[in-house]
C-alpha cells in the first residue's frame, strides 16, 4: 500500500497535505504519530466522565491535527463534535461522538494497513 | 556602526528561540519539524507552561507560537498575562490556531498579536511568517539603537554649527579664535559650581549644556558690526559705543528669526544670552537695563565668563592681564557688577582657571563632546538599553537559574499583578507545586500548604514594607507532605521606580528551621523545668506568676508552699533513690489534682509551689488538693504535708511578698506539729521563715519581706 492509496483508505486529501508538508517522508513520519496520538482516548474517557469542556479540548486537538495531516473524513466530523461541545454538552453530542469513533477507526485501519505493508 | 556589529554578533553566538504552545504533541512536533534546524524550540503544553517558560526566558524568547485552546490556561489568558507584564512588548506572538471566527483573529490582534497562522499548516507559509515576525523585531531593536545614535550625531553637528559660526564672528573681530571655546568651559565651570552650591536656579546637566553649547553664539550680533568700529583700537566715542551695543539687539533678533525646529531651547537660551549677557546686577547695563535676578541666569553667567576671558586676554585696545589680577579687578567691582553669589562661585573655581582653560584648548572638542555624549547616553537611557544591557540581564538570569538549582532551599518569586508565584525547580518539588502558580491565594494546594493566615499575615507584612526598607522575616509553620514543619521565610518586596511607589510583588526564601526550632523549644524546657519532677523551677515558676498578675490585676490569687513531713526520715531510712521516687509521685499527684491554668513548681529540695487564680470560696479549692494528695502513700512511705497559704487579697500581688507570707504561714503550720494547711494573716506578720532561715537555699529576697523587687531570675 503506498501512502497515497492509505489517504484514499481512510478519506484523506493526499495532494493537499503533500503540498503543504515539504516531503513525503515528513508526511509519513507525522502519519504514523497519528497511531500515537493520545486525544482520542482523552475524548473518550472524558465523554464517559461526562467532563465535557475536557470532551470539547481533545476533539479540538484531533481537529487540529486532522486538517494539519489532511484527514479530511476525521476531520469533518470531529469538527462538528468540537462545535457540539464547545459551551458544554448539546443532544446531538453523543451522535457525532460515535460518528467520531467510526471515522476514527477507520482512519487508524489505513494507517496500521499501510505500516504493515510497508514494514514499518 | 558599533551597535550592528555587535547584535551580528550576538546573533552568531545563539540560535533564535522560539517558544511554542500548543496541547497536542503532534501539532508541536509539526510545527517543530518545520521549522528546521535553525531555531532552538522550547515547547509548552498549556497556557500555564507557556507562561511559565515566558517569565523564566523573558527577552532570550524571540517569538511565541501560540494555540487558542488550551487545558490549564487558553491562548487569550496566555496573552492576557503578557500584557499584563508587558512581556507582550518584547516578545512577538503569532497565534495558531483551526479558530478563524473573526471575533477570534479580532481579539487576538487586539491582545498584541503579531500575526495568525491558521491551519492546516503550510510548511512554507510557516517558515516565512516565523522568519519575516523574527526579522522584524531584529530590524525593530537594531532601529531603536540607531535613533539613539542618530540623536548623538545631530547633538554633535548642531554644535559643530555654531562652533563654525561664531568662530567666523571672531575672525571678524580679530579675537584670539579661541574666546568661544573659553567662554563655553568658563560657562559650564560656574554653573556646575552653581548647582552644587544653592538650588535657588533649578538647572538640571541638560540645562548646563545647553546654556554651556548656546554661550558660543553670545556675540554672533557683532557680524553686523560695522568693522573699523569693532576692530578699533582705543577707546570709542559715545556714537561708536551706542552702534556697538546694538550686536546684544541684533543677536537676539537673529536668534528670534531662527525658524524654531527641534533646537527650541537651545534658541531660546541663545536669545537670551545674546541679548542680556551686557546687562548688570545692579541694573545699569544695557540693552534692557535689567536688574538683579531679572537677568536669566543663563546671561549672568555669560556675562561673567565673557568679562573674565576678556580681561585675561589681548585685544587690539589693551594686552592681556594675569589670571590674578584678572579676578581681583571683577571682584572688586571694577569691570562690571555682578551678583555675588557669581562672585562668591568665581572665587571658588578661580584656582583651577588657568588649568581648565589651558587644558580644553588642546583637546576641547574630544573632551567636551565626550561629555555631551555622555550626557546624552544619560538622557536617552531607554532607547539605549540596547544589545549591552541585554546580555547583561541574560547573564544574570542564567547566573540566578543556575544558584537557584544548586541551593537546597525553596525561592519565589512573586509578582501582585498577574497575581503569580515562580518557585525554583528544587522548591516546587519539595512543595508539590508547580514552577508557577496563578492566583497563589485562591489556590488550595497552597492553601495546604501554608494556612489563610499565615498568607495574610505574609502578604500584610510584604506591603507595609518601604522602598527603603524591603525585606522581611515571617516565621511560621508550613505543611509538607502532611506533616507541620516551621520555617523562615525572608523576602524582599518590590517596589516600582513611580512617584509614589507601587508595590509590585516579592522575591524571597523560605528556609526550614524545624529542626533548629525544636531543639530550641526543648532547650527552653530543660531551662524552665525542674528535671526530677517535670515541675516548672522556681525561677520560671515566678516569672509565669508575674506575669498572670500583671495580666489580670484584679484577679484574685492564691500562693501555697508546702513540703513533705519527715521526707529527711525517707531519705535517711530508704536511701536517695527512693527519696526522689517519693518527690516525683508527689509531683504527679500534685499534677493530677490541679487544673491547667494553675502553676505548679519545685522551688526546692522537698518544697512544691502551687499559684491559683479563684473566684469565692478559697478553702473548697484549697481542702480538695491537699486532701488529694496527702490522703496517699508511697509504698510504704505515708505521704503528710505541710501547707501555707497567702492570698493576693490580703497581701497584695507582689511576688516576693506573697512568697514570703506562705513560707511564715507554712512555718507557723510546721511549728504547730505538721499536716495540715493554713492561711496567712497579719497577726503572722513577724514570724520566722521555714525556707530561708532554716535550708537557706531558696530566694534570698524571701528574707526581707518582699523588699528585694527586681532581684529578678
Amino acid at each position: 500500500m503506498t501512502l497515497q492509496e492509505c489517504y484514499a483508505a481512510m478519506g484523506g486529501d493526499y495532494a493537499g497535505v503533500t503540498s503543504r508538508l515539504p516531503t513525503e517522508r515528513m508526511v509519513q513520519k507525522f502519519v504514523l504519530k497519528f497511531l500515537n496520538d493520545g486525544s482520542y482516548d482523552l475524548l473518550v474517557r472524558s465523554m464517559e466522565a461526562e467532563d465535557y469542556a475536557e470532551a470539547f479540548r481533545a476533539a479540538h486537538t484531533i481537529k487540529g491535527v486532522c486538517q494539519n495531516l489532511g484527514f479530511t473524513v476525521l476531520y469533518q466530523s470531529s469538527s462538528q463534535l468540537s462545535e457540539a461541545l464547545r459551551n458544554g454538552f448539546t443532544p446531538e453530542a453523543p451522535a457525532l461522538a460515535e460518528q467520531v469513533a467510526v471515522d476514527y477507526k477507520q482512519t487508524v485501519e489505513a494507517i496500521r494497513t499501510y505500516q504493515t505493508s510497508n514494514g514499518l | 556602526m558599533r551597535r550592528d556589529v555587535t547584535s551580528i554578533n550576538r546573533e552568531q553566538t545563539r540560535k533564535q528561540r522560539i517558544l511554542i504552545a500548543d496541547d497536542s504533541e503532534m501539532n508541536r512536533s509539526i510545527l517543530a519539524d518545520m521549522l528546521g534546524d535553525e531555531y532552538e524550540i522550547l515547547e509548552a503544553e498549556n497556557g500555564l507552561e507557556a507562561v511559565s517558560a515566558i517569565q523564566k526566558y523573558r527577552t532570550e524568547i524571540d517569538l511565541v507560537l501560540l494555540d487558542i485552546v488550551m487545558p490549564e490556561m487558553d491562548g487569550f489568558e496566555v496573552l492576557t498575562v503578557m500584557n499584563r507584564n508587558n512581556a507582550i512588548e518584547d516578545i512577538p506572538v503569532i497565534m495558531i490556531s483551526a479558530e478563524t471566527a473573526p471575533a477570534h483573529i479580532e481579539r487576538a490582534y487586539n491582545l498584541g498579536v503579531t500575526d495568525f497562522i491558521t491551519r492546516p499548516f503550510n510548511a512554507l507559509v510557516v517558515h516565512r511568517r516565523v522568519v519575516n515576525t523574527t526579522l522584524l523585531y531584529a530590524k525593530q531593536k537594531k532601529l531603536v539603537g540607531m535613533v539613539a545614535d542618530q540623536i548623538y550625531e545631530r547633538e554633535r553637528q548642531s554644535s559643530l554649527m555654531i562652533d563654525i559660526l561664531s568662530h567666523i564672528v571672531e575672525f571678524r573681530n580679530g579675537e584670539s579664535g579661541q574666546h568661544v571655546v573659553h567662554i563655553r568651559t568658563l560657562t559650564e565651570l560656574l554653573l556646575r559650581r552653581l548647582v552644587i552650591k544653592t538650588d535657588r536656579y533649578p538647572l538640571s546637566p541638560s540645562d548646563i549644556t545647553l546654556i554651556s553649547t548656546a554661550s558660543a553664539l553670545h556675540d554672533v550680533g557683532k557680524i553686523s558690526i560695522p568693522g573699523e568700529i569693532l576692530n578699533k583700537p582705543g577707546r570709542f566715542t559715545d556714537e561708536e559705543f551706542t552702534i556697538m551695543k546694538r550686536h546684544t539687539v541684533i543677536g537676539s533678533d537673529m536668534m528670534e528669526a531662527v525658524p524654531v525646529q527641534g533646537s527650541g531651547p537651545l534658541v531660546k537660551v541663545a536669545r537670551d544670552i545674546c541679548r542680556w549677557h551686557h546687562e548688570r546686577w545692579d541694573g545699569r547695563g544695557y540693552p534692557d537695563g535689567l536688574k538683579g535676578d531679572g537677568i536669566p541666569i543663563s546671561a549672568q553667567i555669560v556675562a561673567l565668563a565673557d568679562v573674565y576671558d576678556a580681561l585675561t586676554s589681548p585685544r587690539v585696545y589693551k594686552p592681556a592681564f594675569p589670571h590674578e589680577k584678572a579676578v581681583e579687578m571683577i571682584l572688586k567691582g571694577e569691570c562690571g557688577a555682578f551678583n555675588p553669589l557669581l562672585l562668591e562661585i568665581l572665587t571658588e573655581v578661580a584656582p583651577q582657571l588657568p588649568e581648565e582653560l589651558e587644558d580644553r584648548s588642546g583637546e576641547r572638542t574630544a573632551q567636551m563632546e565626550m561629555r555631551s555624549v555622555a550626557q546624552e547616553m544619560h538622557h536617552y537611557e531607554e532607547l539605549s538599553a540596547s544589545e549591552r544591557t541585554l546580555q547583561l540581564l541574560e547573564h544574570e538570569r542564567m547566573k540566578y537559574s543556575f544558584f537557584a538549582a544548586m541551593s537546597q532551599e525553596i525561592q519565589f518569586e512573586y509578582t501582585a499583578d498577574p497575581s503569580m508565584v515562580t518557585l525554583n525547580a528544587w522548591g516546587a518539588n519539595r512543595l508539590g507545586l508547580k514552577e508557577t502558580v496563578m492566583e497563589p491565594h485562591g489556590s488550595d494546594k497552597v492553601r495546604d500548604i501554608l494556612s489563610d493566615g499565615d498568607m495574610e499575615g505574609l502578604a500584610h507584612a510584604l506591603r507595609n514594607t518601604t522602598p527603603a526598607q524591603p525585606v522581611i522575616r515571617y516565621e511560621c509553620k508550613i505543611t509538607l507532605n502532611g506533616e507541620e514543619r516551621w520555617c523562615r521565610i525572608i523576602a524582599r518586596a518590590t517596589w516600582n521606580a513611580e512617584e509614589p511607589p507601587q508595590y509590585t510583588g516579592a522575591i524571597g526564601k523560605a528556609v526550614d528551621i524545624h529542626d533548629s526550632q525544636m531543639k530550641l523549644a526543648a532547650l527552653e524546657r530543660m531551662a524552665t523545668h525542674d528535671p526530677l519532677t517535670g515541675l516548672l523551677n522556681h525561677v520560671s515558676a515566678k516569672k509565669r506568676i508575674e506575669e498572670r498578675v500583671e495580666g489580670r490585676p484584679d484577679g484574685q490569687f492564691a500562693l501555697a508552699i508546702f513540703d513533705l513531713d519527715y521526707f529527711k526520715n525517707a531519705n535517711n531510712t530508704f536511701g536517695h533513690i527512693f527519696g526522689d521516687e517519693v518527690l516525683k509521685f508527689l509531683a504527679d499527684k500534685l499534677r493530677e489534682s490541679i487544673r491547667g491554668a494553675d502553676i505548679a513548681a519545685r522551688v526546692g529540695g522537698d518544697e512544691f509551689l502551687l499559684f491559683l487564680e479563684y473566684r469565692g470560696e478559697l478553702d473548697p479549692i484549697i481542702s480538695r488538693i491537699y486532701h488529694t494528695i496527702s490522703d496517699s502513700a508511697y509504698e510504704q512511705f505515708p505521704i503528710s504535708l505541710s501547707m501555707g497559704i497567702a492570698r493576693t487579697e490580703v497581701v497584695g500581688t507582689d511576688y516576693e511578698t506573697m512568697f514570703h507570707a506562705a513560707d511564715q504561714a507554712l512555718y507557723r503550720v510546721k511549728r504547730s506539729g505538721r499536716g495540715r494547711y493554713d492561711y496567712y494573716d497579719e497577726s503572722m506578720r513577724d514570724m520566722l521563715s521555714v525556707i530561708s532561715p532554716i535550708e537557706g537555699s531558696a530566694d534570698p529576697a524571701g528574707q526581707d519581706g518582699g523588699e528585694g523587687k527586681g532581684e529578678d531570675d
